[in-house]
């Protein structure tokens, strides 16, 4: 299948850091390229510079007067009352130096990645450092300052004027992406999630169906807490289809937030790296079906960045850039260089071993509430347009 | 929370005088379920249901129905005395009125006066907004023993970790009068440090709960 794949990175990305016990850690992207490069899968040919987003695409989406804000807070001149309107300086997302820089740096990453597949030169593109999802128009939170994803879709719907299905299988709610386009039927949100009952942000319900002309274009599977591998893949794989068939997407973004697994400490949900392979090989198939290959995709979530984290995002670019997940043993040498560094021993291969997989008591009984919830999301894909 | 802070100001109404006919309509085109029927001075002196107007108008089976029962007054058919409150009364009262009585609609009167309405959607609505759900959080529920000063000794573990409590919950542990649960929600997508203080203070957490043991 394709090759003609592109991997967006900058050690720029490394600047998006809050502090040193905050559990967003943008180590995961240099992780990530090196795991790839041992691998021999990822070329320096491969490898695109982001740019930075300037002031004026944030303002696709962002209010001018919050990323005047931002930039204040980065530049160490704005109080702890002023930023709280923004969500700025709270425990999630903490001021640091130079942050609307840093964060510039992640939104325009997603915008090369979207010029690189839409001005033709290349069928997918992967920003590991973008998928900041839960940024709102004139706030921050939950770990993201500007939402590189909503200003994507603002700027394709501008520049290339295109039908937009953004994917999110992120473990929390794709909150920022749905609201930035629930009125908007050009724009198909999609989030599969732990249900919000127990996990942030809350919301994320079937029933968030858009507004308006917007209305049937909004689309959300939150999913019972402990889902595991066959559940996860039935559920996200047919509404998937259904969704692209009903929509008939130009260009398909996803968010590959990696917290679903078992191992990620803030979320309940317990896949293994089998739904790792999956979501990329769906995205991949069903962008060559509807969008003449078509694809960009984003990092996310992901807060076990040492064992799972590395290896997740890995398999979406092994996937852009092969068609296939990689298998067997991890390469040595990157083994070699990071395990000092880990506090946690590193895996040894790309797909969990048996004994990672939890026993589930009411497995049984999740599986059928996540199989109603799906019926309960067909519906919608069978409206005649 | 007061009355006067969920009511709906803007009362969609009827004169005694007015025919069925007429009420039907106004359920249809408004898409409610109520119609308070006053007088000239706004006195409210008797409301209709959608089923009050239903029950006076001819079945649908019947396909040579003359409809004249529609021209017939309201007044004819309304429910009276009504049941009406204050808008300083407080929503939990609303609650317990709707419960008791099996109505879903509450005219709100002052000086006798029609200023506003309230119906059991609304109420919902209200008590969706008291559980938090509305705002960016996550959810933990501690078990604590039924004992003055608990609240503040828990509430203190999330001020110092600087997160902000966006709604609290208290209700009753399954039939055991000796304990409460605890539910918050929390304004932060990393729950982490506050469970681990909880945990290690020894407050036995139902959310997030043991069955995630295998997580390592």
């Amino acid at each position: 299948m394709s090759t003609n794949a592109g991997f967006v990175f900058s050690n720029d990305f490394l600047t998006y850091r809050f502090n040193e016990d905050h559990p967003f850690n943008h180590k995961r992207v240099l992780l990530t390229k090196e795991l790839l490069e041992t691998n021999d899968t990822l070329k320096e040919i491969d490898i695109i510079p982001p740019r930075m987003a300037t002031v004026e695409e944030l303002s696709l989406f962002h209010d001018n007067e919050y990323i005047q804000t931002v930039k204040r807070a980065g530049s160490g001149n704005l109080s702890d009352d002023e930023g709280s309107e923004y969500g700025l300086g709270t425990e999630d997302t903490p001021i640091f130096p130079n942050m609307h820089e840093a964060s510039s740096y992640l939104v325009g990453g997603t915008l090369t990645a979207v010029d690189e597949v839409l001005g033709g030169k290349r069928d997918h593109a992967l920003n590991l450092g973008g998928g900041l999802h839960h940024g709102f128009q004139k706030k921050a939170s939950g770990f993201c300052i500007y939402n590189d994803s909503a200003v994507a879709i603002k700027y394709i719907r501008k520049k290339y004027d295109l039908k937009v299905l953004y994917v999110d299988t992120d473990a929390h709610h794709g909150d920022g992406v749905q609201w930035a386009f629930y009125d908007d039927p050009n724009v198909c949100t999609f989030s599969i999630h732990e249900t919000g009952r127990y996990l942030f942000p809350g919301t994320g319900n079937v029933n968030e169906r858009g507004i308006k002309s917007g209305h049937g274009y909004s689309f959300n599977l939150p999913i019972d807490a402990y889902t595991q591998d066959e559940s996860f893949l039935d559920v996200y794989e047919t509404a998937f289809r259904e969704i692209a068939a009903f929509f008939q997407p130009d260009v398909i973004i996803t968010q590959n937030g990696a917290d679903a697994h078992c191992f990620d400490p803030l979320t309940h949900l317990c896949g293994t790296m089998h739904i790792y392979d999956r979501i990329p090989l769906i995205a991949h198939e069903i962008a060559h079906q509807y969008c003449n290959g078509k694809w960009i995709a984003t990092g996310g979530g992901g807060y076990d960045m040492w064992r799972v984290v590395p290896r997740a995002w890995a398999q979406v670019w092994n996937v852009m850039k092969t068609g296939e997940p990689a298998k067997g043993i991890i390469p040595k040498e990157w083994i070699a260089k990071w395990q000092t560094e880990s506090p946690i021993d590193l895996p040894l291969f790309w797909h969990d071993t048996d004994e990672a997989i939890p026993h589930i008591p009411r497995k049984a009984e999740i599986t059928e509430k996540n199989s109603k919830l799906l019926q309960n999301l067909l519906k919608y894909t069978k409206i005649i347009k | 929370m007061l009355v006067e802070d969920i009511m709906r100001t803007d009362v969609i109404t009827l004169p005694p005088t007015a025919t069925i006919a007429e009420a039907l309509l106004l359920l249809k085109e408004n898409k409610i379920r109520h119609i308070p029927i006053v007088d000239n001075d706004k006195h409210v002196i008797g409301i209709v249901s959608d089923r009050d107007v239903r029950d006076a108008s001819p079945s649908t089976f019947l396909t040579d129905a003359d409809s004249s029962e529609l021209n017939n007054e309201i007044q004819a058919i309304m429910s009276h005395p009504v049941i009406t409150i204050h808008p300083l009364d407080f929503v939990e009262e609303i609650a317990a009125i709707f419960y008791d009585r099996e109505i879903a609609c509450l005219p709100i009167v002052s000086n006798q006066i029609l200023v506003g309405i309230v119906t059991e959607k609304d109420m919902l609505y209200t008590l969706i907004q008291l559980t938090g759900t509305n705002v960016q959080s996550s959810l933990i529920q501690v078990k604590v023993p039924d004992r003055p000063g608990m609240l503040p000794k828990v509430t203190a573990i999330f001020g110092k970790r600087n997160t902000n409590i966006v709604s609290v919950l208290v209700y009753p542990y399954q039939n055991d009068p000796d304990y409460k649960i605890l539910v918050f929600r929390i304004q932060t997508l990393n729950p982490m440090p506050v469970i681990q203080d909880l945990r290690e203070a020894g407050y036995p957490l139902l959310w997030p709960n043991n069955i995630s043991e295998p997580k390592r």
